[in-house]
């Protein structure tokens, strides 16, 4: 048993190293500043999916208002510097900004669990985007509001594709830590009891609506982060960033990569990213394609395509074992 | 004064409008404890199909009440397609119930754009209420009345079916306690159809009959749909008074929010949203949490 353990830490430790040396390295082997954005687009989309898995996945509550939280710090990092204050201010009171919209919301959407929240993050979701649309004297409406430059933390400037590509798969990086981490936490282990057993976790003397309330705050951290790369990366931000349909577009990053795993939601990122990418160079529909893919996953993979690919991997191993008898079958329940 | 008057006329019709939306929604979130994604596509779908119908566009033209009935019978019979095929896929999956829901928004939006392109068409009133009614100084116009006067019909009668029939015991039974109604012999698969069916009918009938005040737009979908939502955190899922109390308040609310707030009326929405939540969850007539 503990063998099989460490083999496969190692293999996980092996495919851990590849992965860091690939994106390291891709800005040198990848020709052409459009794939180094598409990159950087993958990863910064990445932390918005790693943001909401932490409830979609780890605490059962599918959020459907998650665009809208994303645009609130978006649109503070964009507001503060149209109003003359420097990098540091904006980042700062953006993330103070989304992080605390995220407490609201969460004192709302916490009134109830399941298609509740769904519902109430769905019409937050949406008076936001409805904010953001009408409330023109200060977002300028449908026009959006322009980001002019991008910061140069200790002199690297962010306006070179390749360095910010960098900074992104720094925040990336941290980022997956900071979910590693949490997921393998006491904490983490209360949240995912609250996501199963919400009365019997209530019985043991947890307080449940606070685990998800921090959960919440978390998911509110990444949310906001991964908005002001957003802002820089695109230096302008409108309504269309608020919509369900951005909501939803986050939604499948988590729902096609799998829910609850770690890398479920980079790999729906990275799914969704490229396939919006290329498709937009053929139609102009996405809005059709992406519901197209939502049923489709819905009913052909509804647990996501990494924990599909684990199972099916499984079954792959497992009939080699069974045609190979002499190696011991060790067995893992799952 | 008048600007007020007319400002409740309008506020009123908007609810009409609303409950006949939402009422559907509701006994659609009530019975299979979904929120149909789909409600404000249905919407629209059913105001392109009636409004092309009026124009002509199919090739054949109806008087407007006839194009309103046979719009609101045909997304009537894709709802219960939608339902019989793809929700009945998942049975007891809420969740993936819910994504196919909004899936098959998406798809239905994209679908009106490509079909009737993006620019708004506009549905002339039905003929011989295009007109004013005047009371005392005020004038009213013709059509918002009838608005009013068709919602309060459709309500009267909801609540006939729901409370005088056996098919609405039967609804009501469902609502209440699922499995207690299996138990009891009530074939609550099939009433999820018939449920759906109603509810995408009326849904149909409110954006065909709303098209000459609203007009019909790419948008019009997730314009409405969050109103639906807000209709039933406010009145509680399932309760047909609930929607129709809602229905009247957001009414209310937003067009006196549009009139004196314009840049924050969606914003002002979110007050009595709030309020409800903390102070009652399940909603002003709802029985239980969703």
């Amino acid at each position: 048993m503990s063998e099989i353990f460490s083999a496969n830490n190692r293999l996980r430790f092996i495919a851990l190293a590849i992965a860091l040396v690939v994106l390291v390295s891709l800005p040198f082997w990848v020709s052409g500043i459009y794939y180094i954005n598409v990159g950087s687009q993958i990863l910064f989309f990445a932390v918005f999916a790693l943001g909401l898995n932490i409830l979609v996945g780890y605490a059962g509550l599918v959020s459907l208002g998650h665009a809208g939280l994303f645009g609130i710090s978006a649109y503070a990092t964009a507001y503060m510097l149209q109003q003359g204050f420097g990098h540091t201010s904006a980042i700062l009171v953006a993330l103070v900004i989304g992080v605390a919209s995220m407490a609201l919301f969460a004192v709302l959407s916490l009134r109830s669990s399941g298609i509740g929240f769904i519902m109430i993050t769905l019409a937050l979701g949406q008076i936001l985007w409805g904010l953001a649309y009408r409330w023109i004297s200060v977002t300028d409406g449908d026009n959006g509001i322009p980001v002019r430059g991008r910061p140069a933390p200790f002199g690297y400037s962010l306006t070179d594709p390749v360095n910010f590509y960098y900074a992104s798969l720094i925040v990336f990086i941290v980022a997956v830590a900071m979910v590693f981490i949490f997921v393998r936490s006491p904490f983490g282990a209360a949240l995912m009891g609250t996501r199963d057993q919400p009365r019997r976790m209530n019985a043991l003397g947890y307080h449940v609506w606070m685990i998800r309330f921090y959960a919440c705050l978390f998911s509110g951290l990444l949310t906001a982060v991964s908005a002001i790369l957003f802002v820089y990366y695109t230096n302008f931000i409108s309504p269309q960033t608020l919509s369900l349909t951005a909501s939803a577009e986050v939604l499948l990053m988590v729902i096609s990569g799998g829910p609850g795993t770690l890398l479920g939601p980079i790999v729906g990122a990275t799914l969704v990213v490229v396939i919006k990418t290329v498709v937009s160079g053929f139609i102009e529909r996405w809005n059709f394609l992406l519901g197209a893919i939502f049923v489709a996953i819905v009913i052909l993979v509804p647990e996501g395509i990494v924990p599909g690919s684990i199972r099916l991997w499984r079954l792959i191993t497992r009939k080699r074992a069974a045609a190979a008898p002499t190696t011991t079958t060790t067995e893992r329940t799952p | 004064m008048n600007f007020w008057i007319v400002l409740t006329v309008n506020s009123i019709t908007f609810g009409g409008l609303l409950f006949l939306l939402a009422s559907g929604f509701s006994l659609i979130f009530g019975l299979m404890r979904i929120p149909n994604l789909t409600h404000g596509s249905l919407f629209m779908l059913g105001a392109y199909v009636g409004g092309s119908i009026v124009i002509g566009l199919f090739g054949f033209k109806l008087n407007f009440w006839l194009a309103a009935v046979l719009a609101s019978l045909t997304v009537a019979a894709l709802g219960a397609l939608i339902e019989r095929f793809l929700l009945r896929q998942l049975p007891g999956d809420q969740l993936a119930q819910v994504l196919v829901t909004l899936g098959i928004s998406f798809m239905a939006a994209d679908f009106c754009l490509m079909v009737w392109g993006g620019d708004p068409m506009s549905v002339a009133t039905p003929e011989g209420l295009g007109g004013f009614a005047r009371a005392g100084g005020a004038v009213f116009p013709l059509y918002r009345l009838a608005i009013i006067a068709i919602a309060v019909v459709v309500a009267v009668a909801l609540w006939l079916l729901l409370d005088r029939t056996r098919l609405g015991a039967m609804i009501r039974a469902g609502v209440d306690d699922p499995d207690m109604a299996r138990v009891v012999g009530i074939r609550v698969s099939q009433l999820f159809t018939i449920v759906f069916a109603l509810g995408a009918g009326l849904a149909a009938f409110a954006g065909i009959i709303g098209g000459p005040i609203l007009s019909v737009y790419p948008g019009l979908d997730q314009d409405m749909l969050p109103l639906a939502l807000l209709v039933v955190i406010i009145g509680g899922a399932g309760s047909l008074l609930g929607s129709f109390v809602g229905s009247i308040l957001v009414g209310f609310i937003y067009n006196f929010g549009q009139a004196l707030l314009p840049e924050l009326a969606y914003f002002v929405l979110f007050l009595p949203m709030l309020l409800v939540l903390l102070l009652r969850p399940q909603g002003l007539f709802g029985r239980h949490v969703p």
